[in-house]
């Protein structure tokens, strides 16, 4: 009888800690729309995609360098997350979050029949821009894009959260997140937040479509990411911050160990059972509070 | 004591404001003295909140003007009118739960800050020097003032009923503001409690400066401080003047305790019927 292999262990989890930053840092972008809107935006992963196919219209189509590329799509991006607060989220202020996110799931739908009339429905290549060298840790053995991929997702993470708290927009996100009726008579310009929350979401959720297109390929179907980003969501909290890392690193976890010791058609089966086990613990998520919204 | 005869610094001005076909607020005009303590009483469904709500810019009027120190600001959203120096308590606590009483203060001040991300992140300094005169500023007046240096670090949810809408008006207060608009200031406190909150009305008109406009059913309170008693009643106003010409006035008592006579009554109800 064989030893356990550690090695491989190690690596694996190394490997699912990395995609588990890209859920993280998508996870986020959800929250962020959340907290400050309560509206629960079913088409994360169409956004994220949208962030992808921007990068590859500039860097490959128009043959632009990778950085501009970058700058290019996280800003297209950006207006298209207030293009879409604008016209479909804040007409819908104060209607039912049942209706809003119907909504969400119509933007979702969209959004994918916009990239099928744009890039047609077959598998495209984002240029390669990150380093192709093996990463060792230790003995470990960790895929490049992989690790460069969760490097940029927590360097960015990090950023996002950095600003929130020191940058006075973040005390007014906070307090409309709390109340908006207080927040608007303090002064608080509640209908700017609600843009400036959907455009920060759109850029965030651009650099991890770019990043998720590269280590993969691109193609309409890639907003069934946003799916496991759901997952992520629901299982750390809706509302929580925290709560979307530390889910995200644990669905990268259990969706990289099934895949690998019992096969890749498991890791939805796993993700799920653990969603359901967590919401049967703490019917809030993880770090949720308890007012929220439970779908 | 009020000037009558400085301008007014709020007029109402025939403000309608209807939900479908309910006329919420119907025509009602009357003038805020700078320097007064101006009290709008009626009974429930009088339209109070209501006009309250269109004052801060909540709701737009239908018809009908609203001027703030002379200054049209009818279309204002609520945000400017904030930072015009228009602030209000809600009739329902309305604070940040889960942020600490200075957080809630603090957040008062946001009307009054204009250093934007860029600043933020670029130019320290300014930011910083505001940053130190905001919290001087804070501390040695509103929270001094108020009495709530004990909680300044205490969780607002944490927190009794009467202490929560002090820190609501600690929080009004720290907009800096030229009126402060109180929905409700002592609903659903004790004896103590409303005496408490009386003392510090009449106090921030005295120390600050402030302009009251307070919606209030604790006669009790609203006959004693203020100058100014408008009554409202099926939105429209029926009496308008000193508390004690309001107290004595027919149509008041007949809106607070109904006319007592049962014919008159019937002939109303049947008037009513024959318009309808």
């Amino acid at each position: 009888m064989m030893d356990f292999d550690w090695l491989m262990l190690f690596e694996i989890s190394l490997a699912g800690l990395g995609s588990g930053g890209l859920y993280a840092l998508a996870g986020l972008a959800f929250v962020l729309i959340y907290k400050a809107t309560k509206v629960v935006n079913l088409a994360i992963g169409e956004m994220l995609m949208m962030g992808a196919y921007f990068f590859f219209a500039a860097a490959s189509t128009m043959g632009w360098p990778i950085w501009l590329g970058i700058v290019a799509a996280v800003i297209g991006s950006g207006i298209l997350g207030a293009v879409i607060e604008r016209l479909l989220i804040r007409p819908m202020l104060g209607e039912a979050p049942i209706s809003v996110f119907m909504i969400t799931v119509g933007l979702s739908s969209i959004l994918v029949g916009l990239v099928e009339l744009i890039w047609g429905a077959d598998q495209l290549r984002l240029p390669d821009f990150m380093p192709s060298d093996p990463v060792l840790l230790g003995e470990a053995m960790v895929s490049p894009k992989i690790f460069y991929g969760f490097l940029a997702a927590a360097v960015l993470i990090a950023g996002v959260l950095l600003v929130f708290r020191f940058w006075r927009g973040g005390v007014a996100l906070r307090a409309t997140a709390c109340d908006q009726a207080a927040a608007y008579s303090m002064g608080i310009d509640v209908p700017r937040v609600f843009s400036m929350t959907w455009m920060v979401a759109a850029m965030v959720a651009a650099i991890a479509g770019i990043i998720v297109g590269s280590i993969s390929s691109l193609s309409p179907t890639m907003g069934v990411f946003g799916l496991s980003v759901l997952v992520v969501v629901i299982v750390g909290g809706l509302d929580s911050v925290p709560g979307a890392l530390i889910g995200g690193l644990l669905v990268g976890l259990v969706e990289s160990w099934t895949g690998t010791y019992l096969g890749g058609e498991f890791k939805l089966l796993a993700t799920f059972s653990l969603l359901v086990l967590i919401l049967m613990v703490r019917p809030y998520g993880l770090f949720g509070t308890h007012e929220i919204e439970r779908l | 004591m009020p000037d009558s005869a400085a301008n007014p610094i709020l007029e109402i001005e025939n403000v309608t404001l209807a939900f479908g076909g309910v006329k919420a607020l119907n025509g009602v005009s009357f003038e805020v003295a700078p320097g007064s303590i101006t009290s709008v009483i009626g009974p429930n469904g009088a339209g109070k909140t209501s006009l309250f709500n269109t004052i801060s810019g909540f709701y737009r009027p239908g018809a009908g003007h609203i001027r703030f120190r002379g200054e049209e600001i009818t279309r204002l959203p609520a945000p400017k009118r904030a930072k015009l120096g228009l602030a209000r308590s809600f009739q329902n606590i309305a604070l940040f739960r889960g942020m600490t009483v200075l957080d809630n203060i603090k957040l008062g001040r946001h009307c009054h800050l204009h250093t934007g991300i860029l600043d933020a992140l670029f130019y320290y300094g300014r930011a910083r020097r505001e940053e130190i005169r905001l919290r001087a500023d804070i501390e040695e007046r509103v929270i001094d003032f108020l009495e709530i240096d004990h909680i300044r670090h205490a969780p607002v949810a944490a927190l009794s009923y009467g202490l929560q809408k002090r820190v609501e008006m600690a929080r009004a207060l720290a907009m800096e503001p030229q009126v402060l608009m109180l929905d409700e200031p002592v609903a659903g406190m004790n004896r103590e409690e409303t005496e408490d909150m009386a003392r510090f009305i009449l106090d921030v008109r005295e120390e600050w400066g402030v302009t009251i406009l307070m919606v209030e059913h604790d006669m009790g309170m609203v006959m004693d401080i203020s100058d100014h008693v408008v009554v409202l009643n099926f939105g429209e106003v029926i009496a308008d003047g000193a508390p004690a010409e309001v107290q004595a006035d027919p149509e008041v008592i007949r809106a607070y305790l109904g006319s007592g006579n049962v014919d008159e009554l019937r002939r109303k109800l049947h008037e009513a019927r024959t318009a309808a």
